[in-house]
């Protein structure tokens, strides 16, 4: 018998798909984020709020996935940017492959954001990389504050924390605060944006969130500059 | 629920080697699974034996390490990170850093000549 060391990540065919969209993505000046959260926290209506109000001269794009149907990009499609459903079949998550086939037909060096907004699940998603630049995990008010805990990987991978819903904090037995400290205790880095789509509230630091993110990671390319 | 798909991704590793030792059988492929990687031991080990029942893989082992997850702090101390409480044991800094525990890595492969 003979013991032979292989040293390479079990994902690796998603790992060299991964490095190569984000390597596009840097070529491009694209920031690429990966939004993800448990089905039913409000990614698809955050999304709809975003693109309202991002700055007329923003490109972004949006990749939207789920098991099946076409809702979301229908949802999406009336804020005039281009959008495409990754239908997954049943399979809970995206992954790296999936990504590069439906970028195919766009032009990278025109857009400025790449928004991914995965299939609704907090297990999953947290294995594949997408060759983002971030993940951003969704909240809401209406699940519980032990989530963190309850799937630390997620919470562990992502640079922010989005607490969606909290328009609904008067109605619901729900501690924000404790909320934060247990993302903080299973990430001490992460961000934390409370935000409302019904309200509003906190959209504005989201999106100044983004841009600073994209900013940072172009050196100041500007926004509709492509690069 | 995405331990299946992992499990196809191992053996296609173990067939990729397999292909390098002409004649020889793979017995055991030896992997790394850290608490943060979002995949459940058990889980992977049963879709791993649903895979390799009745095909040329048998016998086939699969062995899991579980990697720990490990903070750094900016003091310098490493420690094991339990109870989700990131507090650097030496000098009680919040702000540690996760270096370790996101690993999902075939480690070995066991080749019988």
């Amino acid at each position: 018998m003979n013991r032979v060391a292989i040293e390479k990540k079990v994902l690796n065919e998603n790992q060299l798909l991964a490095e190569k969209l984000r390597d596009r993505y840097r070529e491009h000046g694209v920031c690429c984020v990966n939004l993800i959260s448990a089905p039913g926290s409000g990614k698809t209506l955050l999304l709809e709020r975003t693109l309202e109000r991002l700055p007329a001269e923003t490109r972004v794009a949006v990749l939207t996935g789920d098991l099946q149907t076409e809702n979301d990009a229908k949802r999406l499609a009336h804020f005039g940017f281009p959008v495409k459903q990754i239908i997954t079949g049943g399979t809970c998550h995206l992954d790296a492959r999936m990504i590069g086939k439906h970028l195919e037909d766009w032009k990278l060096e025109e857009l400025d954001f790449l928004i991914v907004e995965n299939v609704g699940n907090l297990v999953c998603p947290s294995s594949y990389d997408l060759g983002e630049e971030c993940k951003i995990v969704l909240l809401s008010t209406t699940e519980g504050e032990d989530k963190p805990m309850k799937y630390p990987s997620i919470f562990a991978k992502s640079s922010l924390m989005l607490l969606t819903k909290v328009d609904l904090l008067p109605y619901v037995p729900f501690s924000a605060e404790l909320a934060r400290e247990n993302a903080r205790r299973v990430n001490p880095q992460i961000e934390i944006i409370d935000v409302s789509s019904t309200t509003g509230e906190g959209l504005d630091r989201w999106i100044e969130w983004l841009q600073r993110r994209r900013h940072a990671k172009t050196a100041g390319t500007p926004l509709g500059a492509g690069a | 629920m995405h331990e299946l798909g992992i499990a196809a991704s191992i053996l296609d590793s173990v067939q990729a080697e397999a292909g390098r030792h002409p004649g020889a059988h793979i017995s055991k492929v030896g992997i790394k699974v850290g608490e943060l990687s979002g995949v459940d031991a058990d889980a992977l080990q049963f879709g791993f034996e649903c895979l390799v029942k009745d095909t040329d893989f048998e016998p086939l082992a699969l062995d899991v390490e579980s990697i720990p997850r490990v903070q750094r702090c900016p003091c310098g101390h490493e420690f094991r990170m339990t109870d989700y409480d990131p507090h650097c044991p030496r000098c009680g800094e919040f702000m540690t850093q996760c270096v370790s525990g996101d690993q999902l890595e075939i480690a070995y492969m066991e080749v019988e000549e």
